[in-house]
C-alpha cells in the first residue's frame, strides 16, 4: 500500500503552491462577483425600501387610492400616476404587441435572406436609441404633428372618449404613449424573431404540404405553438414601458390630474421621479418619491418573473435550451 | 358534390376560386401588413436619425466639440466640451466597475458551475437586474451614496455598473459557452490546472467576444439619462475630470439634451440636437461595430 503510494507522488505532477492558490482563487473570486450581485439585488430593495420608510409610515396603502400631489402643503397620493402609468404603457403595448409580432414574423419568415440580413439590425437599432434622444424628437418633432392631428382625429374618432377635444401643447398622455410604442417595438419583434425561428421546419413543412397558405401556417403552427414565448414578450415589453422615465418626464406634460381623453397631459411613476427627485422639497416628499420607486421596483420584479416563469412553464424546449 | 365533377371544363383558365381565392386574399393582406409593420419600423428609425443628424449636424463644428457652453444657457454658440468629457470619464469608471465583476460572474456560470442549479438561479438573478427600470436604480444609489454627502461622478458610475452589469455577463457567458470543449480537454490532458486554463486558453480565445458585448453595454450606458439626472446634475462650469469630488458633479451628454429639451430657448435647444447628434453617432457606430465584431467572433469560435 504505501509503495503504491510512494510511486504515485513520484509520477504525480509537482504541485506548487501558487497553482493550489490560483484555482482556489479564480474559483473564489468568481463566486464572490456572484455573491455581489445578489448583495447588490437584496440591498437595492432594502435601501428603496428603507427610503420610503416615512411616506410608508404616514400613508400606508392609503398612497395607492390618494389623488392629491401637493408637495407644498406635503399631501402625496399615487392614484393620478398609476393612472398615468396603466394608460400609457397599455395603449403602448396595444400598439406594439401586432406591430412587434408581425415585424417578428417578417424577419423569420416572409422575407427574403438578404432583406432580413439588413432589416433585423436596422429594427435593433431602433431601440439601442437612448431614450432622452427619442423624448427630445418627442418634443420638437412628434408633439406639434400630434397637435395638428388632434382636431382631425377628435372630428373622426371624437364618439370615443378618450379622443376628447384638442390641446394646446401636443404634450399628452397620447405622445407619451407613440413614444413608448417606438421603445418596446423593437423588443417585442426581435424576441418574436427568435422565437419563430425555434419552430420546427417540418411542422411548416408539412402545413405548407396540407395546401395551407403563408398566413394559415402561422395562424395554424407558428403562433400556437410560440403562443407563452409571445406573452412573454409582451411582458417584458410592458415592464420596460412602466418603467422609462426620461422620454416619458419629456413628452408627457406633468400634469395633475386624470382625464379620459389621451390628448390631455398626466403623469407616470417614474416621469415623476425624474422630475421632481432632483428638487424635492421636504423629506417627505423624498420618502414620497421613494415610495414611487418601491412601486415600480415591484412592478419591474413581478413583470420580468412573469416573464420569466410563463415562458419556462409552458415551453420547456426553451426552458432546457441552455 | 356531383355538379362540381359535371360541370367541369377542361378549357377553363387555372385561376383560383371561391374558398382558395378568399384565403389567398387574406393571405395577401397578412403578408403585406407584416412587411409594412417592418417598413414602418425601418421608417421611424430612419425619421429619428434623419431628424437629429439633420438638426445636430449644422451644430456641428470643431469648437462645438471643443468650447465650454455659454455662462448662461439662453446665449447661442458654445460647445459641448465638459460635457463629453464627463459623458467619457463616468462611463469608462462605470465600465471598470462592471466589466471585472460581469466576466467573473460569466466564469463562474459556465467554468464552475455550468448546468448546476446555482447557475440557473444566476441567470434568473441576472435577468431580473437586467429588467430593473433605471430610475429605481438611480434612486437606489442616491439612497446609498449621495444622501447626506452630495452629488458625485462615481455615483452615477456606480448606477450605469449596475445597468452594464448583467448586459456583460449574459453576453460573456454565450460568447464562454461558446469556447470548444477540446480546449478544456486539450489542456486537462496536458495536466494544466484549472485556473491556468481559464487564464491562458478560455478567456483569450473568448476575449473578442467578451469585449464586444462589453462595448454594446458601453452604447446602451452613454445614452441613459435617469441616473445621470438624479445623480450627476449639478456641476460648476467647465471641463473637470475627477468624479470622486464629492458634491461636485461631472457635465454629461445625456442631460445636456435633457436640459435642453425642457427649455424654450433656440439656443438651448440647438445645442440638445447638437449633443444628440454626437451622442446618438457615437452609439450607432459603437453598437454596429460590436455587432460585426460580435458576429466574426463567433463564426470563428463555432468554426
Amino acid at each position: 500500500m504505501s509503495v503504491a503510494l510512494r510511486r504515485n507522488a513520484a509520477t504525480r505532477p509537482r504541485e506548487r503552491l501558487g497553482d493550489r492558490v490560483g484555482d482556489f482563487a479564480i474559483k473564489a473570486l468568481c463566486a464572490l462577483a456572484c455573491l455581489v450581485v445578489l448583495v447588490l439585488i437584496v440591498d437595492i430593495a432594502y435601501k428603496v425600501i428603507s427610503g420610503a420608510h416615512l411616506a410608508i409610515a404616514k400613508y400606508g396603502l392609503h398612497f395607492l387610492t390618494a389623488s392629491e400631489w401637493k408637495p407644498n402643503f406635503d399631501r402625496f397620493g399615487a392614484v393620478t400616476l398609476l393612472y398615468g402609468t396603466a394608460v400609457t404603457s397599455g395603449m403602448a403595448l396595444v400598439l406594439a404587441l401586432p406591430i412587434g409580432v408581425s415585424i417578428g414574423l417578417f424577419l423569420s419568415l416572409l422575407a427574403p435572406q438578404r432583406l432580413r440580413g439588413v432589416i433585423g439590425p436596422l429594427v435593433e437599432m431602433l431601440a439601442a436609441i437612448p431614450s432622452v434622444i427619442l423624448g427630445l424628437w418627442g418634443i420638437i418633432v412628434l408633439a406639434p404633428a400630434i397637435r395638428d392631428a388632434e382636431p382631425w382625429l377628435h372630428r373622426t374618432l371624437g364618439f370615443i372618449p378618450i379622443f376628447g377635444r384638442p390641446e394646446t401643447t401636443g404634450a399628452s398622455i397620447f405622445t407619451a404613449a407613440l413614444i413608448l410604442t417606438i421603445m418596446i417595438v423593437p423588443i417585442i419583434a426581435s424576441i418574436s424573431r427568435d422565437l419563430f425561428l425555434t419552430v420546427p421546419r417540418e411542422l411548416q413543412d408539412g402545413a405548407i404540404a396540407l395546401g395551407s397558405t403563408q398566413w394559415e401556417v402561422v395562424r395554424g403552427v407558428i403562433l400556437p405553438s410560440t403562443a407563452s414565448g409571445v406573452v412573454s414578450a409582451a411582458i417584458l415589453g410592458l415592464g420596460r414601458a412602466l418603467g422609462e422615465a426620461i422620454a416619458v418626464a419629456q413628452v408627457i406634460g406633468a400634469g395633475n390630474l386624470i382625464h379620459t381623453s389621451f390628448f390631455e397631459s398626466g403623469d407616470t411613476l417614474a416621469s415623476r421621479i425624474a422630475l421632481q427627485f432632483p428638487g424635492a422639497l421636504s423629506k417627505l416628499h423624498f420618502a414620497s418619491l421613494f415610495y414611487l420607486a418601491v412601486i415600480l421596483l415591484a412592478l419591474g420584479l413581478l413583470s420580468n418573473l412573469a416573464a420569466q416563469l410563463i415562458m419556462r412553464r409552458f415551453d420547456p424546449q426553451r426552458a432546457h435550451a441552455r | 358534390m356531383t355538379t362540381a365533377e359535371a360541370t367541369w371544363d377542361p378549357a377553363a383558365p387555372l385561376v383560383p376560386t371561391g374558398n382558395l381565392r378568399r384565403r389567398l386574399i387574406v393571405n395577401r393582406i397578412a403578408v403585406g401588413g407584416a412587411t409594412l409593420a417592418a417598413v414602418a419600423a425601418v421608417a421611424v428609425l430612419g425619421i429619428v436619425t434623419w431628424t437629429v443628424f439633420h438638426k445636430g449636424a449644422s451644430q456641428l463644428s470643431l469648437g462645438f466639440l471643443t468650447h465650454n457652453p455659454p455662462r448662461f444657457p439662453g446665449q447661442p454658440g458654445g460647445g459641448i466640451a465638459p460635457a463629453i468629457v464627463g459623458t467619457a470619464v463616468i462611463v469608462a469608471l462605470a465600465t471598470a466597475m462592471a466589466m471585472p465583476l460581469g466576466v467573473l460572474i460569466a466564469l463562474y456560470m459556465t467554468e464552475f458551475a455550468r448546468g448546476s442549479r446555482s447557475a440557473a438561479f444566476m441567470r434568473v438573478v441576472l435577468d431580473l437586474m437586467n429588467g430593473l427600470p433605471s430610475i429605481v436604480i438611480a434612486v437606489f444609489v442616491f439612497g446609498l451614496v449621495v444622501v447626506g454627502h452630495g452629488q458625485s461622478g462615481y455615483a452615477a458610475s456606480i448606477a450605469l455598473a449596475i445597468i452594464m452589469l448583467p448586459l456583460i455577463a449574459r453576453s460573456s457567458q454565450e460568447v464562454l459557452l461558446l469556447v470548444p470543449g477540446q480546449l478544456r480537454e486539450a489542456a486537462d490532458a496536458l495536466g494544466v490546472r484549472r485556473w491556468r486554463t481559464v487564464l491562458g486558453v478560455i478567456l483569450p480565445s473568448a476575449m473578442g467576444g467578451i469585449l464586444t458585448g462589453t462595448l454594446l453595454a458601453i452604447a446602451r450606458a452613454a445614452g441613459e439619462t435617469a441616473p445621470v439626472l438624479i445623480l450627476c446634475s449639478i456641476f460648476s462650469p467647465g471641463i473637470h475630470l475627477n468624479p470622486f469630488s464629492v458634491g461636485q458633479g461631472l457635465d454629461n451628454i445625456p442631460i445636456t439634451v435633457f436640459t435642453g429639451s425642457e427649455q424654450a430657448d433656440p439656443a438651448s435647444q440647438a445645442r440638445a440636437w447638437g449633443a444628440a447628434f454626437v451622442l446618438l453617432a457615437f452609439i450607432l457606430f459603437t453598437s454596429l461595430g460590436a455587432r460585426a465584431l460580435l458576429n466574426r467572433n463567433r463564426r470563428r469560435l463555432s468554426g
